[in-house]
């Protein structure tokens, strides 16, 4: 029974999937944090264009990675929820007000204006919130039991806050390097000028939270300073990637900056998975406290090993499908 | 007062639920429907109904977008609320809705995409299979939804080890014992539903004199299903309380409003139960009948509420008279289809206004049926989470406070109440743009796979954006914010 070991194979899946989310979301919802600084209309139309075919599918792997927890770590979900719950409530109803207002908007004339605030500021709640989530990651949740026993507001610390800003930044990022590649113009033009004070600010939240994060507790410190030396390649590689697209941004290349950005967000995230290793939920609990029984495990891996495969090919072709650059003046719609 | 946790859980839940299966119920009855009508198409190659298909896929991807939507809220509901429920079930509850999320995922990626937008992308035969798959997915999404529901309510092939919920058997646990009679049940309600909706909407375009010849064909399709289907759930309803009374006792003589354990129980009409005093304080009733249909025998024993000790009973009242909405709407249902024939049966069934118009409002009827009754069904499993398993005091979130509870509750309904005001407005339009042919749309660029962007309807009343020329210089909005 144990030549497999199950709850190391649902980590890798649903670390798989928060990473797919992150980059596949983080660059529709960037679009939406830089909506109401778009320089006109016209080029909030072409933001829009660039992600309609695909922004929903984007975020389905929020809700497979919701449910994939309960059923493989339900102790995560049974933690995290409660400790996060006003900001999972304000990430939910972000999420909502953006998403239909992405439907509404095209449909709309004389109410247009209203649904730009709700995909604006529903797409801003929810990075925030996004955010708190990871910097309450870092800080660990208290616990007794595997049940949360601290209070309402304990995700909302100034180092969350700072980790909710910063990956405001980052979706941005993410955002104005996605326009670069799908726009031309003077809209691609805007989106080159906003991207290198976007990495600025990307930069300074990465430096102050790699300074931070080693003294939240003892074993992180350990590890970043004394145990294995070789996860000190993230950083270097993240860093590494946050040069690539301020050279490409000053070079005018299309697709390097946005592939680059997805660089320095995937070797920050092994990064910030390396520093917690393995633990899902900090401190006490690991991967294989927190997982389900192997036999409720096994169930749901037949589905989803069949699922996976089906929902990447189908998101790969509809990538492919609307590939190119989006021309101002028409619609998806 | 001290702010409730639990309580304000519960309603903040029922609130959540009771708005998101409200879309679900209609779409799989829609679906089916939607199915029937390609099927028709294919087979007929009479354009009336594929225009019915075409239309009535505009309004099954907005509700589907909004059931979509709200059901994201229900899969934290779980672990923000009822963590501790969350934790102890997770080995059974999980997977179940992990596969619901899944098969959705599954289907929205492939088959909607193609039933929504490849009308004439596809051969015939494809489009067909794909409306086929769709509704064939509505009813897997409900099969482990339900499945989940059922063993909550009557819990086997299941044991609690050391706090935790353990799977002894998964075809124990999935088919257990009210999980039949309730999928069943709820399968008739959502078909019950999709007719009398497409019935309501079609009385509605005949009373207006549009598109006459689509609107009677799908008027009279409806009416005969009602007339079958309407009896066949009140048939189902009692087997399935049948099974209740077997399991869950108590919810049964909340429903009856039946306090003592007695034989020759009356069926209450009207009463107004008190749960303080245990009894009812006024009753009107038809003696004997409530044993009658419980025990099918004119002098049958029916265990009464007093069974369980006062704080092992559900609310009474809401149990007592939800039950009475369902039922009234049932019988309500029954009469429509009966009508219904006897109308045509003289020939004047497109032209009798009284009649066409209470269609119009009996399309709320199977809606207000279906919420009464998973309000008798919840409500009356209370004070069980987990029957005979896991209270609801016990499964709910340990560091919830009531001002949390509450402040997200609030936050929920005015979410909701904007967002849902705005699809249900929009979902108007398109049910005023009507049947008719539309405006063709530019084929090329629409292959954007979201339900909502199948409904080629303006939000306001005028053309459609970006198919007059001023859309993009007249925004009110102009110079951003």
């Amino acid at each position: 029974m144990q030549l497999i070991d199950l709850p190391l194979i649902w980590a890798v899946i649903i670390g798989f999937g928060v990473i797919m989310y992150v980059l596949m979301d983080g660059f529709d919802l960037g679009l939406g944090i830089l909506f109401p600084f778009a320089p006109d209309e016209q080029a909030r139309d072409v933001m829009m264009n660039s992600v309609a075919p695909i922004w929903d599918g984007n975020e389905t792997w929020l809700v497979l990675g919701g449910a994939g927890l309960l059923a493989a770590f339900p102790l995560v979900y049974s933690i995290f929820l409660p400790a996060l719950y006003i900001g999972v409530f304000l990430l939910l109803a972000g999420l909502i007000f953006r998403g239909v207002a992405f439907e509404f908007r095209f449909k709309a004339r004389t109410s247009r204006y209203l649904w730009n605030w709700a995909f604006a500021v529903g797409s801003m709640i929810a990075s925030f919130a996004q955010g708190c989530v990871v910097g309450a990651y870092i800080q660990g949740f208290e616990t007794q039991n595997g049940v949360y026993v601290g209070g309402a507001l304990d995700w909302l610390t100034p180092f969350t806050v700072l980790t909710g800003l910063g990956l405001m930044a980052g979706y941005a990022l993410l955002g104005s390097t996605w326009l670069i590649l799908k726009s031309e113009g003077y809209i691609q033009e805007w989106a080159y000028k906003i991207t290198r004070p976007l990495l600025l600010a990307v930069l300074v939240v990465f430096a102050i939270v790699s300074a931070w994060t080693p003294f939240v507790d003892e074993l992180v410190r350990e590890r970043w300073f004394s145990t294995i030396e070789v996860i000190w390649i993230f950083p270097v590689l993240a860093l590494f990637c946050a040069y690539q697209i301020f050279r490409h941004v000053g070079k005018r290349t299309e697709g390097m900056p946005f592939v680059a950005t997805m660089g320095l967000f995937i070797f920050s995230y092994l990064g910030l998975i390396a520093s917690r290793w393995p633990y899902v939920v900090p401190p006490n609990y690991t991967l294989w406290d927190a997982a389900s029984a192997p036999e409720s495990q096994l169930f749901l891996l037949l589905g989803v090993l069949f699922v996976i495969p089906i929902v990447l090919v189908y998101t790969a072709w509809s990538y492919w499908v609307f590939r190119g650059k989006v021309k101002a003046g028409v619609g998806y719609h | 007062m001290d702010l409730d946790p639990i309580l304000l859980s519960r309603i903040q839940f029922a609130f959540v639920v009771s708005f998101h299966a409200i879309f679900p119920v209609f779409t799989i009855g829609l679906a089916s429907y939607i199915a029937v009508l390609e099927g028709l198409f294919f087979r007929t190659q009479n354009p009336a109904w594929e225009k019915l298909s075409a239309f009535w896929t505009k309004v099954f991807a907005v509700v589907f977008g909004m059931g979509v939507v709200s059901g994201i809220v229900m899969s934290f509901q779980f672990g923000t609320n009822w963590s501790n429920f969350a934790q102890a079930s997770s080995n059974f509850i999980g997977p179940l809705l992990s596969y619901e999320v899944v098969t959705a995922f599954f289907l929205e990626a492939g088959f909607l995409g193609v039933l929504l937008f490849g009308r004439h992308k596809v051969p015939a035969g494809v489009h067909l299979f794909a409306a086929l798959m769709v509704a064939l997915g509505t009813f897997i999404s409900a099969f482990w939804i339900l499945v989940a529901n059922s063993w909550m309510q009557t819990p086997a092939g299941t044991e609690m080890r050391d706090g935790v919920i353990h799977v002894l058997s998964w075809s124990e646990a999935i088919f257990n014992p009210s999980f039949p009679f309730r999928f069943l049940h709820m399968v008739m309600a959502s078909f019950l539903t999709g007719s009398f909706v497409v019935a309501g909407v079609s009385a509605w375009y005949l009373l207006l004199g549009r598109e006459k010849e689509a609107n009677r064909k799908a008027l009279s399709m409806c009416l005969w299903l009602i007339l079958f289907l309407a009896p066949a759930q009140a048939f189902i309803g009692d087997e399935h309380g049948l099974n209740t009374l077997e399991h869950q006792p108590t919810k049964v003589a909340a429903m009856e409003g039946n306090w003592e354990t007695q034989s020759g129980v009356p069926l209450l009409l009207f009463a107004w139960p008190d749960q303080e005093t245990q009894s009812n304080l006024m009753e009107i009733g038809i003696p004997h009948m409530a044993s009658l249909i419980l025990t099918h025998d004119w002098n049958g024993v029916v265990p009464g509420l007093k069974e369980a000790s006062p704080d092992e009973q559900p609310p009474v009242s809401i149990v007592f008279w939800s039950f009475r909405i369902m039922v009234a709407m049932g019988l309500l249902m029954i009469l429509a289809g009966v009508i219904g024939v006897i109308l045509r049966a003289t020939g004047k069934l497109y032209s009798t206004v009284w009649y066409l118009q209470s269609l119009r409002l009996m399309s709320i009827a199977p809606f207000l049926a279906v919420l009464s009754g998973w309000f008798v069904t919840e409500v009356g499993r209370a004070p069980w989470l987990i029957y005979g398993i896991m209270t609801q005091a016990e499964a709910v979130t340990p560091s919830l406070t009531g001002g949390m509870a509450l402040f997200t509750l609030i936050g929920y309904i005015v979410v909701y109440a904007m967002v849902f005001t705005a699809g249900v407005y929009y979902l108007f339009r398109v049910l005023q743009m009507g049947v008719e042919d539309e405006e063709p749309v530019d084929e090329e660029h629409d292959r954007a796979m979201r339900p909502l962007s199948a409904a080629h309807v303006t939000f306001e009343a005028g053309p459609y954006p970006g198919r007059d020329q001023d859309t993009h210089a007249a925004p009110l909005n102009k110079g951003g914010h």
